[in-house]
């Protein structure tokens, strides 16, 4: 089994060479996971009283999706799974974006089509995942071709979790990519579980590292509680990628502490003892520890950044709880790029009834015909 | 007898057939020991054990794909695909495989075995988790169709399907797992694949629905009855092979038609209806038919209750057929 990949251990001691980052680099990084777990913690209050739908966090993989995605560069592109959006939050996606999307109102670039947890973010190269497990894994090898062929200095990350490397996407994407030699980092997401799927009993390989040797290419094992291993690590993946040496797997091993989403009750499936353990390896405890011993975070500090965190997520709550409505137009657009004729006439057939029963806005009237 | 709601009902088939045979197995993502998303394989694992209930890899194609062997060998796999959405990587395993190996070794192999998958809208589950992808199905020959919209016909039906000598492709519609309690029998019984469901009688204009419809045209006919237009109210059940006579008869009994479905229009499972009708008995309509569906766009989430069929816009085109 390829070695764990660890510069931190859990006890906060330093076992290796770290990354070099300045003082307030570390520090924004710190920040970074905090708001990733502020924001879920926030998610969850809203999902329990009845104002979103769903939420699937991230709560104890901060260091993983901040550790890796912090080693990209703006050019890149992040291909996403189910909880990379704090990933996104830092690369560029505003909250109020984040929070719309959460609402699926009409502030939601996405017109609220999807359902919550589908973040995307163009400006910052972040396509949404589509809900297919797997899916974006090719995409991600295609537009990393696609990249390759224009001489761009881009990388593509592409994330999916334990569950999906069993996915046909996983199989396809990985083989195309080594055959291709394209610019991409495939960043599985180990946090132990698919659902109530264990991540042994998803495959009988030793280590999902292990998977890569079988398409050629290179593997590296990261602790992914541990935020500048998870950041070194994949530093020195898209490096390789970007110097035109193909792509390689990069495995952080962590661990989901909460159910898969807020519909998930996770005590029917683990043993709490299991989910014990990990949490004596919280990874923004251990960055926290890290930080403090190196004078570069201050004792009580934490608290005063959660408070500001806090109140930044809850303006914003605040600001999109009162959204317009959606129009009803957005029932018939971005089906193509013009809304063909019998679209228009579905629809007119159906605003006639809804306005008939005062259920339309100025705007949602029928389309000329 | 004892009152259970639909996914209740499937439930107690399941346990029911796997008490009656050893060799059915039902497998599947997050199937074991949490029981399925929506709870339909509670308790299997725990009274049966883990050699006939068990999580399978995160695979569509690996779970259907395997089941067509374990069928072709001895073994009545009942495998569940987690909604229906995420059916299409195993979508080549049923249309090329399942549907096609007793065609293909002149009946020398087969492939008995079922697969359970809950489909369409009313959860907010955005584009993936709402479909109604029957009509991808229903132009598959050599596979049965079968969507139940009540505990009793989910159990029925259920069972029938595990016994049947062909593929069934068995859709739960999820917006009824938990709608309402009814009685179901208990031990075996079955539901004849290929007969339709008269849910209410009525001489002036029949509605042809199944599956999540069925409770929505029932709100609607009684919002019609209520005008005085009484409708028949049909659930076709079995999609493929469909009890067509039955279709045929109910249709030209009141000479209007409308046909409700929650999928998209165009070539959608009422543009089959829509034809056997015309084809065969044209001159008994006194109207048009009428078909209410989803648009022929994507599943939309915030906007799920327009898209979806609702007792208003069903009532509008009872009326219309009514009146024309
Ligand atoms: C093709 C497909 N099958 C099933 C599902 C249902 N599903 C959603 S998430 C999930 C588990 C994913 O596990 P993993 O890839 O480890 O990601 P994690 O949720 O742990 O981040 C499953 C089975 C799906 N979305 N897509
Ligand atoms: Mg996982």
């Amino acid at each position: 089994m390829p070695q764990l990949i660890q510069l931190i251990d859990p006890q906060g001691q330093v076992l290796g060479e770290l990354p070099d980052l300045s003082a307030d680099r570390l520090k924004e990084l710190f920040v970074h996971m905090l708001r990733v777990r502020v924001t879920d913690g926030r998610m969850l209050t809203l999902q329990r009283a009845g104002r979103i739908g769903f939420v699937g966090t991230s709560t104890g993989m901060e260091a993983s999706q901040i550790g890796s995605a912090a080693a990209l560069q703006p050019q890149d592109w992040l291909w996403s799974g189910l909880r990379e959006g704090g990933a996104a939050v830092m690369r560029g996606l505003p909250l109020s974006e984040y929070v719309a999307q959460m609402y699926c109102n009409a502030n939601d670039t996405a017109k609220g089509r999807q359902m919550c947890n589908h973040f995307q973010h163009k400006g910052s190269h972040y396509p949404s995942w589509s809900s297919v497990i797997g899916t974006q894994i090719p995409h991600g090898v295609g537009a990393a071709l696609a990249s390759q062929r224009r001489g761009e200095d881009a990388v593509h990350a592409i994330y999916f979790g334990d569950g999906a490397t069993s996915s046909n996407g996983f199989h396809s994407g990985m083989n195309f990519a080594a055959v291709w030699k394209v610019p991409a980092v495939f960043v599985c997401v180990n946090n132990g579980w698919a659902i109530s799927v264990s991540a042994k009993q998803q495959t009988a390989a030793e280590s999902y590292a292990h998977k890569a040797s079988a398409y050629g290419m290179p593997a590296a094992r990261v602790d992914g509680n541990d935020l500048l291993a998870c950041y070194a690590t994949m530093q020195a993946a898209v490096a390789r990628a970007r110097s035109g040496e193909g792509p390689s797997l990069v495995v952080l091993e962590t661990y989901r502490m909460m159910g898969h989403s807020s519909s998930d009750d996770p005590s029917k499936y683990r043993d709490e003892a299991e989910v014990e353990h990990w949490r004596t390896r919280d990874p923004i405890a251990r960055f926290e520890q890290y930080l403090l011993a190196n004078q570069i975070l201050e004792d009580g500090e934490r608290a005063t950044i959660e408070a500001t965190l806090t109140a930044e997520i809850d303006r914003v709550i605040h600001e999109q709880e009162s959204a317009d409505p959606m129009a009803l137009k957005t029932l018939v657009e971005d089906v193509y790029a013009d809304v063909p004729n019998h679209l228009k006439r579905q629809y007119n057939d159906f605003i006639e009834v809804a306005e008939r029963h005062g259920d339309a806005q100025p705007g949602d009237g029928a389309f000329p015909l | 007898m004892p009152t259970l709601t639909l996914i209740q009902a499937v439930n107690d088939g399941l346990k029911v057939a796997m008490r009656q045979d050893e060799s059915v197995l039902v497998f599947g993502e997050d199937v074991g020991p949490k029981g399925g998303v929506f709870l339909a394989t509670e308790g299997l694992t725990a009274e049966f054990g883990k050699e006939r209930c068990f999580d399978t890899p995160l695979s569509e194609d690996g779970i259907v794909g395997t089941a067509i062997g374990m069928a072709a060998n001895g073994l009545r796999p009942v495998c569940e695909i987690q909604f229906q959405d995420f059916i299409f990587p195993a979508f080549d395993q049923i249309v090329s495989e399942a549907a096609k190996l007793r065609y293909r070794s002149g009946g020398q192999y087969t492939a008995p075995m079922v697969i359970r998958t809950p489909y369409g809208g009313g959860i907010r589950g955005g584009l993936y988790h709402s479909q109604s992808g029957e009509a991808y199905f229903t132009h598959t020959a050599g596979l049965k169709v079968v969507i139940p919209s009540t505990p009793y016909d989910a159990k029925g039906l259920l069972l029938a399907s595990i016994a049947d000598p062909d593929p069934v492709l068995f859709m739960e519609p999820k917006a009824l797992y938990r709608h309402l309690k009814a009685d179901v029998p208990e031990g075996h019984y079955t539901v004849d694949l290929s007969t339709l469901r008269q849910v209410r009688e009525g001489d002036d204009v029949t509605v042809f629905c199944y599956g999540s419809m069925v409770p929505v045209v029932e709100k609607a006919a009684n919002k019609a009855a209520e005008q005085g237009i009484h409708c028949q109210v049909v659930d076709l059940r079995t999609l493929l092979p469909l009890d067509e006579q039955g279709v045929l008869e109910a249709a030209r009994k009141t000479g209007r038609v409308v046909v409700v479905h929650e999928a998209p229009r165009f070539c959608g499972y009422g543009a089959e209806i829509s034809a056997i009708i015309a084809e065969n008995i044209i001159e008994y309509m006194e109207a048009p038919i009428r078909r209410v569906t989803g648009f022929d766009t994507p599943f939309p989430n915030t906007l799920e209750h327009h898209y979806l069929p609702d007792e208003r816009r069903v009532l509008d085109a009872i009326e219309e057929v009514a009146k024309y």
